[in-house]
């Protein structure tokens, strides 16, 4: 079996009395598409949150690629390899959109700021080399003709694509995405599964991704989670959780009736 | 695969060789010229206008560029000019030739400052805006006390006759033009370095932290690291600038770095706009000869002194009416740039849009 | 020499208790305007400065001749002086320079409220003069009774108890009246208190009337009990005030209190104790422990981002 690169037992966060999240476990290897679904407040970005380190766990353990990540920042995490991208869009809004993904990147050059101070060789060809790398992502998903404009005036589906470029050059083996495709409409849509499909092919990704389009999360996820009020209520292949019956109650039922 | 050849890195490392060179000779020139022309008091308010160059970029790098609020700059200027006038009469430095040694005090005074500035940096950095700001101008004054209560660097009386550079007949300099030299080299160094550090990817990462901690801190950026070394690096041109002062005028007092002096720093980022280098090297140009050259002459004919109140004014207007100062986060050199690309019609396109995303 | 020592250690305590109960009243004005615009105020401390000013001319003008008919009416004219100059300097600040920014970043408010504390400084230094000015003596300086040995004066006692009124007052004003509720709504959440129906701007402006007006009570008690009054008094005491109002819990009532008597009691000590020349550090001292270690204040909340 491949390598394990996530694994999550028991976790549990607790904000005062409420429990966003209960004994949440996951075991996430190499290569896999996992989908993470449930209702508005079941408790997913709170998991982002917590499997980045950006929470602190009430309780439960964490490990990436074997290592615990209770003592972590979550800038350590990504250097583990995990990294992420946010549902409500959290772009360095004034920079262009080539320092977005340069910044990413910076964790694996080999320069430091003595060199770029001075300007030594060692600082042309690393940047030049990041600078390359950055080019090369953001030409994967069609936004290197505006890499030098200011990442914040973007239209919002692209928006939402330079996140994920941004979240690429960190060169990670797992990604989160918080719900990618929110806001765009169903080709853009269908586009960006397409292309995340690619990249997880290209780069040998695994992917958990939230999401809140049902019929895309079933169309590429081989195994799906579903939380409702902070519990995994359910987990299975697609076709298992569309014939669930708590899924049915807690999620499709819910939206049969609007 | 490297994208760029060992050959060319290193033809680049030697092209960027030349320009802060040529900057430096080009300032030190200027003194030269202007020593024949001037009196003492002209001559002492452009060593004053070099000393706040360097003070106002590297309190840039901090306000402007990290999204940090320092209100404590003063502390740290106050570090490097004390230990740059305690430094020179070290007996164990009369080794060194008089030029020399003055050219090396401010990286002393630097060095303590920077010290500091990692002190202060490193507890400040879970607070965020406002607290930041209210923390780093009470270890301003901490700083001020504790000079205050030592009777070694002079306690309340403050510290006088502090030596100053004297003429270097061997390179054809005057006691002056000696000391504007010293003054031009280390802004020279001090802006070149920030500049360099803001325009590379690495330093990329201080403008990320401003941006969004939290999605800085999920690319991998260090931002407690990234703020402690904004802190450092800054401080450390705070006690440079500091050094420079304490030998221009010759008198060190601790009420010489209140708040009011960190303020008076502020004032010239936000008018030149914070996160534009060039902004605040205009705007340290203006604010120190407006007071000295304009307001004087005002102030002898009214008898009272106008220079806070038309400061603080231009304070408050420029945050109602222009917040983002003369250049905002542009560089005089990307109104350069803009100016040329409007002329190439093929540019013309995407520079529009560029403006656009500014506005 | 038992005795002398308890006997200064309670003249310490009635001391501090009493610079205390000033620093309480300034924190509070500026713990109100932080819990509703998230600014700190740096402009309040030259309120509280101009505050002391109108009454020192009031109080020493001849024609009125206050100082003659020393007392309790005397006192009262002052304080209504000091409060109707601050609270109309105040509500001016808040509608000229923070408005006009409501939607800007905070940070451009802040330093906007730095530029108006050096405005007032400054041109008060001009108008009023920078020499110090001798405030004027309404209330005689006499000892009341002894407690422990220890005389204790009728200033302090004046400070107590109009301290004590006024808080008791606003926090009735806060707990109990309409505009109270209706300003902690919108301290708790500015939309969703105007979805409520709820006029903002004049809640704001109320707020800064009453911060101010504080801050003028405080401003006659500083005159009274240290009669020295210039232009820059404002700022040290200020910025004091703003770190008793963090060191209670910023946005809390009860922690300003707490807080500017905690602040004034150690300094007494300090001073008492240890050296006066340290006194002006002690303060930030303070504030740089209590942010390390419980940003939140003694009783403050924290509050966490949204990710």
């Amino acid at each position: 079996m491949s390598e394990v690169l996530l694994e999550a037992s028991n976790v549990t966060m607790q904000f005062g009395g409420l429990c966003a999240v209960d004994k949440f476990n996951l075991t996430l290897r190499s290569g896999e598409l996992v989908g993470l679904i449930g209702p508005n407040g079941a408790g997913k970005t709170t998991c982002f949150n917590c499997l980045t380190s950006v929470y602190k766990p009430t309780s439960g353990s964490i490990q990436i690629r074997g290592v615990n990540t209770k003592p972590l920042r979550p800038w350590q995490i990504s250097k583990l390899g995990m990294t992420r991208t946010f549902q409500n869009i959290r772009l360095f809004r004034e920079l262009t959109v080539l320092d977005n993904v340069l910044v990413a990147g910076l964790q694996h050059t080999r320069h430091t700021m003595f060199d770029s101070v001075l300007r030594t060789p060692r600082h042309f060809i690393e940047e030049a080399r990041l600078k390359e790398r950055a080019l090369e992502l953001l030409a994967i998903f069609k936004l290197e003709g505006k890499a030098h404009l200011e990442a914040g005036g973007l239209p919002y589906g692209e928006q939402r694509r330079l996140e994920i470029v941004r979240a690429l050059a960190t060169e990670p083996r797992l990604i989160l995405l918080d719900e990618p495709a929110a806001g765009m409409n169903h080709s853009e849509t269908e586009d960006l599964m397409n292309t995340i499909a690619k990249i997880r092919k290209d780069f040998h990704l695994a992917v958990l991704l939230i999401e809140h389009d049902m019929k895309l999360v079933m169309g590429i996820c081989e195994r799906i989670i579903v939380l409702d009020h902070g519990v995994i209520i359910a987990e299975g292949t697609p076709t298992q959780i569309q014939s669930n019956p708590k899924v049915i109650t807690a999620y499709l039922g819910a939206e049969e009736t609007v | 695969m490297a994208a760029l050849t060992d050959q060319t890195a290193r033809f680049n490392t030697l092209k960027s060789l030349p320009a802060p060179v040529v900057a430096m000779m080009a300032l030190i020139g200027l003194g030269v010229l202007f020593d024949n022309f001037t009196n003492a008091y002209t001559q002492f308010v452009m060593v004053l206008i070099l000393t706040n160059v360097v003070l106002a970029t590297s309190l840039n790098l901090v306000n402007g560029f990290t999204g940090q609020f320092s209100l404590g700059h003063a502390g740290f200027m106050a570090v490097g000019a004390y230990t740059s006038a305690w430094l020179v009469t070290r007996p164990e430095l009369g080794a060194l030739p008089d030029f020399l040694k003055f050219l090396l005090l401010p990286i002393g005074g630097g060095l303590l400052a920077a010290v500091a500035g990692y002190i202060v940096g490193l507890p400040s950095l879970r607070l965020r805006g406002d607290y930041l700001a209210i923390v780093t101008l009470g270890f301003g004054e901490i700083i001020r006390v504790a000079l205050l209560n030592s009777d070694s660097l002079g306690g309340a009386r403050g510290m006088y006759g502090i030596p100053s550079t004297e003429a270097v007949p061997a390179l054809g300099l005057t006691a002056f033009s000696a000391q504007f030299a010293v003054a031009s080299v280390w802004a020279v160094i001090t802006f070149v370095t920030l500049w360099r550090i803001v325009h590379s990817a690495k330093g990329r990462a201080f403008l990320s932290v401003r941006e969004d901690e939290i999605a800085a801190e999920a690319m991998g950026i260090n931002i407690t690291q990234t703020k402690v070394r904004a802190f450092v690096i800054s401080a450390f041109f705070a006690g440079v600038g500091g050094s420079l002062f304490a030998h221009s005028v010759k008198y060190l007092n601790p009420s010489t770095f209140t708040f009011t002096k960190s303020v008076d720093i502020i004032i010239m980022i936000v008018l030149g706009g914070m996160g534009s280098l060039t902004g605040s090297v205009i705007a340290a140009v203006i604010i120190t000869i407006l007071p000295e050259m304009v307001l004087r002459e005002l102030q002898q004919l009214t008898g009272i002194d106008l220079r806070m109140v038309i400061y603080s004014l231009l304070l408050i207007l420029f945050m109602i009416l222009r917040p983002s100062g003369i250049l905002g986060r542009l560089e005089a050199t990307d109104l350069w740039k803009m100016t040329l690309g409007r002329r190439k019609a093929e540019d013309r396109k995407v520079e529009g849009q560029r403006v656009e995303g500014k506005a | 020499m038992d005795q002398s020592h308890s006997q200064e250690f309670i003249q310490h305590v009635i001391n501090g208790v009493s610079l205390g109960s000033i620093y309480a009243l300034i924190a509070l004005g500026y713990t109100m305007v932080y819990g509703i615009l998230q600014l700190i105020n740096f402009a309040h401390s030259e309120v509280y400065m101009v505050g002391a000013f109108a009454a020192y001319y009031v109080g020493s003008n001849k024609y009125l001749a206050l100082t003659e008919h020393q007392g309790v009416g005397a006192l009262i004219v002052l304080l209504i002086v000091a409060i109707a100059a601050c609270s109309i300097l105040g509500v001016t600040i808040e509608r000229l320079a923070y408005r006009p920014l409501r939607k800007a970043p905070k940070l451009n408010i802040l330093i906007t409220a730095i530029g108006v504390s050096l405005l007032l400084q400054y041109s008060g230094q001009i108008v009023f003069g920078s020499d110090p000015k001798l405030f004027p003596e309404v209330i005689k300086d006499v000892s009341l009774f002894k407690i422990g040995g220890v005389e204790v004066h009728s200033l302090d006692v004046t400070i107590l108890v109009v301290g004590t009124i006024v808080m008791l007052g606003l926090h009735f004003l806060v707990q109990h009246t309409k505009i109270g509720i209706a300003m902690r709504a919108v301290s708790s959440n500015e939309m969703v208190a105007r979805l409520m129906g709820i006029n903002v701007n004049r809640i704001i402006s109320f707020t800064f009337i009453l911060g101010s007006s504080l801050a003028g009570v405080a401003s006659v008690l500083v005159g009274l009990k240290y009669p020295k009054i210039d232009p820059l008094m404002g700022m040290l005491f200020g910025i004091k005030a703003f770190v008793a109002a963090v060191l209670g819990g910023i946005g809390s009532l009860p922690g300003a209190m707490l807080g500017g008597v905690l602040l004034g009691l150690c300094e007494e000590m300090v001073v008492g104790y240890i050296s006066s020349t340290y006194r002006d550090a002690l303060a930030f001292g303070i504030l740089i422990v209590i942010l390390l270690f419980r940003p939140a204040g003694l009783l403050g909340s924290v509050q966490r981002e949204k990710v």
